[in-house]
């Protein structure tokens, strides 16, 4: 059961990656961050609500649009824009950028620029801790496009017949860059899925962060007790365009507008509130997350760039 | 009538509607080409004009859009696919390398595959390790394939045009950087062979020879050299494969001296099946051994400045030359 304290923690981590996606935006438009990104801002509540669920010493892949899981699974936000800023002092010494962070040390194996490269990696991590007998489950993050390459396929077959510690989560964010799940699926559910499969699949609102725990906790405790993989299909949307150069010209301002009425943040904090929470308690929450993310900057500005020696050895371990 | 100057994006673009509306069987297929208009806005309006019958949209599943395309091919249709990144042909490679490549020789000669894969190659952009690569090298390596890298918006034209036209599966390495670069393209239509090489300046104390992005970067590199005396002859390959030898060859002939310039990594790319080449066939011609400008050994950096320096750039085939000329 999650307390009063685990819900109010969830709200700052939420906060934590909004903040620092508008952030990381500004920065863009200021021309301190380099190439592109793609930002969470809008789908917070799958990625808190899926990795509260998990242990410390549990396992996430990730996806190209990665801050939100990285932030969620406990990474610290100054090495994150650090990695932004191509800086020596973040999580990838600045070679691997925002669609490569990865902190292994908190059980993230990574984002990936390649979609749907993530779930076999998924499921051979999960197959590594199968074969250690180590108890960890692995939990893969990804979207509604990468659901349709041949990877994704391969693997959750592989996962159910080896019956994998590995639970599913599938970002229904609605589209694949311009190409949206209607045109994409000739299923209306993605979870549908699932029953091919021979596996538990369930399709949930992804911006109620509380249903969100709920489900995977199930899901989790299932793959740990060596049940196999459940497959979970997260509904939400993604308020920005898909990377720094969309015209969004495949999607209406109303359907935004209309997403953006069922902020997951909003709907947290009026849940709070419900439980009495005041609001200086919450709006101090902010404030220290806005410190934060100042700091985070700050730390990234001031941090040296890495030098092409120290990238030579990087290629080999 | 003066000649127009277009973008290397129009060109291509330009290319694509003159053989759709010309031929029926060509159509396009790939992800975001619709609406979207291509990663690189290449496809943009082609919708419009075409329709979704022949700009196809598909969902992220490269190995059916190389494998679809071939399997177009194979009765009867002209198919162009477009791969977001060159990075992700890797993913559709069985379908290009062991299919499509392979159909005409291992059925006797009984089927062809007349398809185009395009893609966006190459660094620069500050996209990683997953959206920079030039991968060229590893699709030149496969006989049945032929591998095109124009460098100017007129070449980009009149190549990809020969190769909506071709019977074989044509890889079409298309370099970031090039798309909003701008060259002079006739309005009048035109066609350039596959497998010719262009001489793009002609002079007289060294070859350079290369493909691509580099050519810009060649011909920079002559100017600043010519300050100083030193007068380069730039030849554009334009097809990797088949490779171009004999315009190679004139040209070594002539200035004694070669340099290849190449993105990939220096070990096992390209330039050195043309390094490889010189040696062999003009080594009676050479009065220094060839040498070979490439990229570093390692996975495109993001930091921007490291991402600047595994990549030739203008002072490095500048300085590299100095030394071949010194
Ligand atoms: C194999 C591959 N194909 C295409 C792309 C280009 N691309 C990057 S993200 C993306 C859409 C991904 O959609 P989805 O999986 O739904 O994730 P979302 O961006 O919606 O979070 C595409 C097509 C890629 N990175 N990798
Ligand atoms: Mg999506």
């Amino acid at each position: 059961m999650l307390s009063l304290e685990d819900k109010l923690d969830m709200y700052r981590k939420m906060y934590l990656i909004r903040t620092f996606e508008e952030r990381a935006e500004e920065l863009y438009m200021e021309g301190k961050i380099w190439g592109t990104f793609h930002l969470y801002v809008g789908e917070e509540a799958v990625a808190v609500g899926a990795c509260y669920a998990l242990r410390a010493d549990d396992y996430i892949t990730s996806t190209h649009r990665g801050h939100g899981h990285c932030i969620a699974k406990g990474a610290d936000v100054k090495r994150m824009m650090a990695e932004l800023l191509a800086r020596d002092t973040g999580y990838c010494h600045g070679l691997g950028g925002s669609m490569h962070i990865a902190d292994v040390e908190k059980g993230n194996l990574g984002a990936t620029g390649i979609v749907g490269s993530g779930i076999p990696i998924a499921t051979g991590a999960a197959l590594g801790c199968k074969l250690q007998n180590n108890d960890k489950v692995v939990l893969c993050f990804f979207g509604d496009g990468a659901a349709n390459t041949g990877a994704f396929h391969e693997s959750v077959n592989m996962a159910a017949i080896f019956r994998l510690p590995v639970v599913f989560v599938c970002e229904n964010n609605m589209y694949a860059m311009s190409f949206s799940v209607k045109k994409a699926f000739a299923l209306p559910d993605i979870a549908e899925r699932a029953k091919g499969y021979g596996i538990p699949g369930v399709s949930i609102d992804g911006n109620n962060v509380l249903e969100m725990y709920e489900t995977t906790k199930v899901a989790v405790e299932r793959a740990r007790q060596g049940e196999g993989p459940t497959f979970i299909e997260a509904r939400t949307y993604r308020w920005k365009g898909h990377s720094k150069s969309d015209r969004q010209s495949y999607r209406t301002k109303e359907e935004v507008r209309e997403w953006m009425s069922k902020d997951p943040i909003k709907f947290l904090e009026k849940y709070l509130r419900e439980e009495k929470v005041g609001e200086e308690e919450l709006e101090n929450i902010k404030k220290q997350v806005e410190r934060d993310i100042e700091e985070a900057i700050n730390f990234a500005l001031e941090s040296p760039e890495p030098t092409l020696e120290e990238a030579r050895r990087m290629v080999y371990a | 009538m003066p000649n127009r100057e277009i973008t290397y994006a129009e060109a291509l673009r330009e290319a694509i509607r003159e053989e759709m509306k010309k031929d029926p069987k060509v159509f396009l297929l790939g992800e975001d080409i619709g609406i979207y208009g291509g990663s690189f806005g290449v496809t943009q309006g082609l919708i419009e004009e075409f329709g979704p019958e022949r700009v196809i949209d598909t969902p992220i599943s490269e190995i059916a859009i190389i494998g679809g395309a071939t399997g177009a091919a194979l009765v009867g249709m002209r198919p162009i696919a477009e791969i977001m990144f060159f990075d992700f042909m890797t993913i559709g490679s069985d379908q290009l390398v062991n299919q499509a490549a392979k159909i005409h020789f291992m059925f006797g000669g009984k089927a062809k595959v007349p398809m185009v894969v395009r893609a966006p190659a190459g660094s620069g952009t500050g996209a990683a390790g997953h959206h920079s690569g030039s991968l060229e090298s590893w699709f030149a390596h496969v006989p049945g394939l032929k591998v095109v890298a124009p460098s100017t918006s007129y070449d980009a034209k009149g190549l990809l045009k020969s190769a909506i036209r071709d019977d074989n599966p044509v890889v079409f390495v298309e370099h970031k950087l090039l798309y909003k670069t701008k060259g002079q393209v006739p309005e009048e239509e035109y066609y350039i062979p596959i497998g010719k090489a262009e001489i793009k300046k002609e002079g007289k104390d060294a070859t350079v020879i290369g493909y691509s992005i580099m050519i810009p970067r060649a011909l920079e590199a002559s100017k600043i050299l010519a300050q100083e005396g030193i007068d380069i002859e730039v030849v554009d390959i334009r097809s990797l494969r088949p490779l171009d030898t004999d315009t190679i060859a004139r040209s070594v002939k002539k200035t004694n001296r070669a340099m290849v310039v190449y993105e990939p990594p220096r070990f096992g790319g390209f330039g050195a099946e043309i390094s490889a080449w010189v040696g062999e066939e003009l080594f009676d011609y050479l009065d220094a051994p060839v040498v070979r400008l490439g990229g570093e050994e390692m996975p495109p950096p993001y930091n921007p400045n490291l991402e600047r320096k595994i990549v030739p750039q203008i002072e490095d085939i500048v300085r590299e030359i100095k030394k071949l000329v010194g």
